[in-house]
């Protein structure tokens, strides 16, 4: 093995162009792919085939009808709706916007189908048929009308009727998803900017469900113009800054661009779409492949110091590394790949994307890496031995204040995890997007002046046929809607009972007596056959009703909650109908329920990703040290920093989330590679060296130190590039790996030495036999 | 409401229809040549020979089973007893009667269709025995929740459209004419229909429509068509796929009977209560 690779690091060296070339077109056919990825954007990738809300989503969907939308929110600047000029631009953009590709409904102020009676005569019609008769309409009448319509209320107009929003029903056929999203969105925003510059006194924001999908594909484009530029830039500088070579530099950035291009290539081979989370695999790539590129950079710069000329200097480089490069590398891919226990197949893309891309970066660091740098010109200049001073420093002061360290770190270690399940659980989609998302600003202005985007869909079972005519089924639904309406977090409740409330009063003449429930099964039956007769272009009645009339759908729009509170009124809700209906079903579904389900179904599936990927991680560090006591010892700086961590997160944010449950598994692969430079070199102090304990640890800090510090920074610098993404999923996961992985580096400069001299102290002076003994298996 | 619609036909050679037309078509602006005929010109006259051959039966009635299925395909089903008068010069008058399902037994609904403007409907509901005028202009509404229009529905009147003949080909009724319509009521919910008519009998095999935003919305497609009084064309499965939701719409027409002798009596609000 060991003659195989050291055969390939001479060919790299010694024919630098051929490998060059032939790893080029290795990765010129991997790239390729690349050309078959493509984003999808739907919340809906987020859920796995098997996750329960989905499927109790989907069926609800599939019963009635599916329902994404865009709501267009029209805010005037004098903050009224019912006046001409407003109420014509309503309905000049309801117009438009039935020309929005796969609409299949637009609804309105304006378009609502308003029935009035006069004795036996019904007039059915909408609010305002054409924008002409409107110097004829009495606008307070009118206002009148939409502010008490069950229906309307706080879904198309805000209660001080400030804000009024046009809903449009789109139907996505989903044959191509990379076109039909964009599609709709160019039109929504075209019809915007017409009716803006038409109307100069309104506002028009844009959200719903559709906004929504379209936000995953807009944050992920603002992104890659920033976070990838800045991401090369922090690469560049890290390097000239901390490694003052340009060649080196230079040949990094290719190696990055290389494990990049190639990763990406061949996940699009292998099928593999993008998404909002997975897109970032670039980034984390990119950071990781740097580190190895450190690793090996640095190491040929001390040997040419040292007098070795350059293809001397990286080829010891490339023998010293070999071993801890690859060890490192797999453990991070162990940690990433742990993420295929997420319960969100966009994570487990991601950690399958990052541990190919792990690897493939170790094979070029190995290869075209020294193939690139014989190439270069490289110069070396004398460098004081400023950092070498400042790793004696912290050596120094670490074995001077081991106890009080250990100590300390101990009660700050437990102090901290009692904050960890402190966090409270969130996955709010809408927070998903920072606020220089349109669709996030948008979403916030709905919510602050008339509703949330947030729904409880509830499907009421009567479980017989016909069943929702009954009049006792009819009651429940009744009794729920006043329940409902006097929960506080209740904007709008759109439910059957209200229906057939108005048909009952339109049928006596208008008589306000008779807005109440019909008392009869047959009647209430020809209600819902005139209410289907008279419902306008674009409207059944299997939008609440499924086909058997067996069951009605009620949806409950709320004002934008955290999951906690999501999950607590579903419970709620799930309990009024457990104790007032129990001989019925009813089954509560919606987007947001389902985000609100998978932060804790991801953190339980997690748990289990995780420990696994511990015990391999710890089994190979059995293995790498030749030690169990050191494997077992390993456990604490590995666990330490996240443990820390999300302690901290308490108090950075506390919200932990979709994104925040598979950190651990991330950072673990990670900080691992820490515990590995620093153990294997402590270790090989002790057996090699024979040297004492505090020696050893001296020698560890002078040998790894310098290296650990700049992987540190760069991974720290790398992750907090993604932090700056306006997708708060990625930011957030990116800035606690950054956060933890910062931690790693103190907990392995300031704790994990305290703690071995402590373990260690007690066999100081007559291990030495043992040592002696274990030397022989050492490898480095 | 109502259904009729499948009639066809022919054209050419009725000298004074050409007349008649080619003076409306001067009088809305657009040049008559009577050399070459214009694809406007040919839509129209094929129009106009479908209705000419379907006039005259004076009134039907029949039973209709339709069943509307979901995108997941569960289905319902509903019985109507339909009866229909034919009117000159305007649209028909109809009257349908629901059997099934048990809730709405009786219901009765009566349509006076108007080739442009609203049609006049009642409503007699027999859990509150009341007839209920309904004043409404949503013809492009669905028809009892159905993927059917009232417009689909209602009786075939020339003057609901402006045509424009686009080819022949074959079909699977022989040999078809293929003609866009434009509706002339701008409450209607499509920019366009394109119709297949047979080149012998007039009858339409197949029509596209298409919604406001001009996309495919559905199709119907006819079937079993039976001649009746040696004349008049009716179509006994008529399907409506609409192409955006997946749901689909199959109306069965049976125990067809002409010249019932129905009269204007029979379609009366104040005999609705007493329709059987």
């Amino acid at each position: 093995m060991k003659a195989i690779t050291e055969g390939l690091f001479e060919v790299s060296v010694q024919r630098p162009f051929l490998v060059v070339l032939m790893i080029m077109m290795m990765i010129l056919a991997a790239v390729y792919g690349g050309s078959k990825l493509i984003f999808k954007s739907d919340y809906r990738v987020f859920f796995s085939e098997e996750n329960p809300q989905l499927s109790e989503f989907e069926k609800m969907q599939a019963t009635f009808t599916k329902n994404d939308s865009v709501a267009f929110i029209v805010a005037p600047k004098d903050r009224v709706v019912f006046k001409e000029k407003t109420l014509a631009a309503i309905h000049t953009l309801t117009t438009k916007a039935w020309q929005i590709p796969y609409s299949s409904r637009v609804d309105s102020i304006t378009n609502y189908q308003h029935t009035t009676a006069i004795g036996d005569e019904l007039t059915v019609e909408d609010l305002v048929l054409e924008p002409e008769l409107l110097p004829n309409i009495n606008l307070e009448k009118l206002k009148n009308i939409v502010l008490n319509e069950p229906v309307l209320y706080k879904k198309l107009i805000a209660q001080d009727a400030s804000v009024t929003v046009v809903n449009a029903t789109i139907q996505l056929p989903g044959i191509d998803p990379v076109t039909e999203l964009p599609e709709v969105v160019t039109k929504v925003r075209q019809i915007q900017a017409d009716i803006q510059k038409a109307y100069p006194d309104l506002e028009i924001y844009l959200s719903g469900m559709i906004m929504l999908n379209n936000a995953f594909s807009e944050s992920v484009l603002r992104d890659s113009a920033t976070l990838i530029p800045i991401m090369f830039g922090v690469v560049a500088l890290t390097m000239a800054l901390l490694l003052r070579t340009i060649s080196g530099t230079v040949a990094t950035i290719i190696i990055v661009m290389c494990s990049i291009l190639s990763t990406m290539g061949l996940v699009g081979w292998m099928g593999f779409y993008l998404t909002g989370p997975s897109v970032s695999a670039p980034t984390i790539i990119m950071t990781l492949a740097v580190a190895d590129c450190v690793h090996i950079l640095s190491t040929m710069l001390y040997e040419m110091r040292n007098g070795l000329d350059k293809k001397m200097a990286i080829l010891e480089s490339l023998r010293i590394n070999f071993q801890p490069i690859f060890l490192t590398s797999a453990t991070t891919a162990i940690g990433f790949l742990s993420m295929n226990f997420s319960d969100s197949p966009p994570f487990r893309d991601l950690g399958n994307f990052v541990a190919i891309g792990v690897m493939l970066a170790f094979i070029f660091s190995m290869t075209i890496f020294p193939a690139l740098l014989s190439i270069l010109p490289m110069q070396v200049k004398p460098e004081a031995e400023r950092k070498a001073d400042f790793m004696s420093k912290v050596s120094d002061f670490v074995i001077a204040k081991r106890k009080v360290l250990l100590v300390s770190f101990s009660a700050i270690i437990l102090m901290l995890a009692i904050f960890v399940p402190q966090n409270e659980l969130d996955d709010d989609f809408v927070k998903y997007f920072d606020t220089t998302i349109p669709f996030r600003q948008s979403t916030d202005f709905m919510q602050d002046n008339m509703s949330g985007l947030m729904t409880q869909e509830i499907e009421v079972n009567s479980k017989e046929s016909g069943g929702i005519h009954h009049p006792e089924y009819l009651s429940v639904l009744a009794r729920f809607s006043d329940w409902m309406r006097a929960q506080p977090e209740t904007d709008n409740v759109n439910i059957l009972s209200d229906t057939l409330r108005r048909l009952n009063k339109n049928m006596h003449g208008d008589n306000p007596e008779y807005y109440r429930l019909p008392n009869d099964r047959e009647l209430s039956a020809q209600y819902l056959l005139l209410y289907e007769l008279s419902l306008p272009y674009g409207l059944d009645l299997n939008n609440q009703i499924d086909v058997d009339k067996a069951a009605s759908r009620i949806v409950v729009t709320t004002r934008n909650m955290t999951s906690t509170e999501n999950i607590e009124l579903e419970k709620r809700v799930s309990a009024w109908f457990e104790e007032n209906a129990p001989q019925y079903t009813a089954i509560i579904a919606s987007p947001n329920l389902m985000f609100a389900h998978i932060g804790q179904r991801n953190i339980q599936s997690m748990l289990l990703g995780t420990s696994i990927a511990l015990v391999l991680i710890s089994l190979l560090l059995v293995v790498a040290l030749r030690s169990v006591k050191f494997g077992f010892i390993s456990l604490i700086p590995n666990l330490v920093p996240a443990v820390i961590g999300f302690g901290l997160w308490y108090f950075i944010d506390g919200r932990v989330g979709l994104g925040l449950s598979v950190v651990i598994g991330m950072t673990l692969g990670i900080v691992v590679d820490d515990t590995v430079h620093f153990l294997s070199k402590y270790l090989r102090a002790r057996r090699t060296q024979n040297k004492d304990i505090v020696a050893a640890v001296r020698y560890t800090f002078s040998s790894v130190g310098h290296a650990l510090w700049i992987t540190t920074w760069v991974l720290v610098a790398g992750f907090m590039v993604l932090a700056q993404s306006s997708f708060k999923l990625n930011a957030s996961m990116g800035l606690l790996t950054a956060l933890t992985i910062g931690i790693a580096l103190i907990i392995d400069f300031l704790f994990l030495p305290s703690l071995l001299m402590s373990v260690d102290r007690d066999k100081q002076g007559n291990d030495s036999v043992v040592i002696a003994e274990e030397n022989k298996y050492v490898v480095n | 409401m109502l259904l009729t619609s499948n009639k066809a036909v022919l054209t050419v050679t009725n000298l004074s229809a050409w007349v008649f037309w080619g003076l409306l078509l001067g009088l809305s602006g657009v040049s008559f040549n009577v050399g070459a005929e214009t694809a406007e010109e040919k839509g129209l006259a094929i129009a106009t020979e479908a209705k000419k051959r379907d006039l005259g039966w004076g009134d039907s009635q029949s039973t209709l089973k339709m069943v509307l299925r979901n995108a997941a395909g569960q289905e319902s089903m509903r019985e109507i007893r339909n009866k229909t008068l034919e009117v000159r010069n305007d649209g028909d008058k109809s009257l349908n009667i629901f059997d099934y399902p048990r809730d709405v037994k009786g219901t009765a609904f009566l349509s006076f269709s108007h080739p442009i403007g609203s049609d006049d409907q009642w409503l007699y509901l027999p859990a509150l025995k009341r007839v209920k005028r309904i004043a409404s202009r949503n013809k492009s509404g669905p028809f009892v929740g159905s993927e059917f229009a009232y417009e689909d529905l209602s009786s075939f009147e020339v003057e609901k459209y402006t045509y424009k003949f686009l080819r022949e080909e074959a079909c699977q009724l022989g040999s078809c004419f293929v003609i866009e319509q434009f509706p002339v009521d701008k409450y209607s919910g499509y920019t366009r229909q394109i119709t297949w008519i047979d080149t012998v009998e007039y009858r339409i095999w197949k029509t596209e429509f298409y919604d406001r935003k001009n996309s495919l919305l559905k199709t119907l497609s006819m079937t079993g068509y039976k001649q009746y009084l040696n004349q008049y064309w009716r179509a006994t499965g008529m399907e409506m796929v609409n192409h955006q939701n997946k749901k689909v719409t199959t109306l069965t027409w049976n125990d067809y009977q002409f010249r019932t002798g129905l009269t204007d009596a029979d379609f009366n609000k104040n005999t609705l209560k007493r329709a059987k």
